[in-house]
């Protein structure tokens, strides 16, 4: 029984992994089909909550869904089981690229089409995060803080700067601790 | 040691990238930036890669670095290195911290993290095609034309159209630009 389990979570969460493109935020709403719809793993509330911990958690979001739906089923063995499947496709596929794009580049059809595409590589990661900025809650703090992140990295990049982009979230993290708790315990009173 | 510092380098990217796939490319560049692993111009095919396949898009970096790096054992390494710190806090969570995503304190930190990470993506994406234009240290006109029509094409469709482009698409298409603009 239990080794059906664990074959199933594996095979599921090989499914998700395989067959999905465009990372994190886009695994999501295929997580809910395979494990909302398909299996019954987890209520749609249930969902909801995994979703919340699973972007307040760092590392992977779609990791961090099949370690928790893996627990769920069938424990510390199912949430080995459920993630060795989401990991596998990405690994073998990206794998057998790497050994053979380098050499690739020799060829001038694939080098040409890289010039390109390494220019749309940046457009995207600006898209990525313009499309983040519009959905974020623009309170003052969130404002100031993302303005402020975004001039301090332009700054290290620029001067070339050994300092983390870690740094800038735990300063982040500490400025948002000391400003929003005392607000937060005034509301409650 | 190169498999020690791929662990160590991964480890710290799965634990500190809150907000997804893109969240990880600003610590990623600084990590193969920093230990020399790969130049810009390898970053940028490494991340259109991991973009256009399959699979969580931190995951197919880390292999990528790892197998460039150190072959199948380093793709190992590095791999398992960005997944163990997702999959050891999500069973604490679950397991004896059940209430700490909703505790007042955790709140107050994730709040202003989000904000930061997205600031410091928008500044690595920003970096990244300004480089691009300069990278011979002056003003690179093909370069320069192609980025402001690929902008215009990306945020065209999603500003006027309302019509998001598929990463992969837009992958697809500037490789036809390049392939057209620098010859074959």
């Amino acid at each position: 029984m239990k080794r059906k389990t664990l074959t199933e979570l594996f095979l599921t969460f090989l499914k998700v992994g395989m067959f999905t493109f465009g990372g994190g935020y886009a695994m999501i709403s295929v997580i809910t089909n395979a494990c909302v719809e398909q299996k019954k793993w987890l209520t749609h509330d249930e969902m909801m909550d995994m979703t919340v911990i699973a972007e307040s958690t760092p590392g992977p979001i779609a990791i961090n869904c099949a370690t928790y739906v893996g627990y769920r089923q069938a424990g510390f063995s199912g949430a080995v089981a459920a993630t060795a499947g989401m990991v596998v496709p990405s690994f073998v596929i990206i794998y057998l690229i790497s050994m053979v794009l380098e050499n690739f580049m020799e060829i001038t059809i694939i080098a040409s089409a890289f010039q390109g595409i390494k220019i749309a590589v940046g457009l995207l990661i600006v898209n990525a995060a313009v499309t983040m900025l519009r959905k974020m809650k623009k309170t003052p703090l969130a404002c100031v803080l993302s303005v402020c992140s975004c001039a301090a990295m332009l700054l290290i990049n620029i001067f070339s700067w050994k300092i983390s982009s870690v740094s800038l979230m735990l300063i982040a993290g500490v400025i948002s601790l000391v400003a929003c708790t005392p607000q937060k315990e005034g509301g409650a009173a | 040691m190169i498999f020690w510092e791929l662990f160590i380098g991964f480890l710290k990217v799965g634990a500190f990238t809150f907000g997804g796939g893109y969240a990880a490319i600003p610590i990623i560049r600084e990590l193969v930036l920093s230990n020399g692993w790969l130049s810009e111009e390898t970053l940028a095919h490494m991340i259109a890669v991991s973009e256009s396949t399959p699979g969580p898009i931190m995951v197919n970096m880390a292999t990528y670095v790892g197998s460039s790096q150190a072959g199948l054992s380093g793709a190992l390494i590095a791999t398992t290195a960005v997944v163990l710190p997702s999959f050891f806090i999500i069973l604490l969570v679950m397991v004896v911290l059940k209430t700490v995503i909703k505790n007042r304190y955790v709140q107050a930190v994730l709040r202003g993290l989000k904000p930061c990470v997205i600031g410091i993506i928008l500044a690595t994406g920003g970096f990244m095609v300004f480089r691009n234009c300069f990278r011979t240290g002056q003003l690179n006109a093909a370069d320069t034309i192609i980025t402001v029509l690929l902008a215009l094409i990306l945020f065209g469709a999603k500003g006027i159209l309302k019509k998001k482009i598929s990463p992969i698409a837009f992958i697809l298409l500037s490789a036809c630009i390049g392939i057209i603009a620098y010859g074959f």
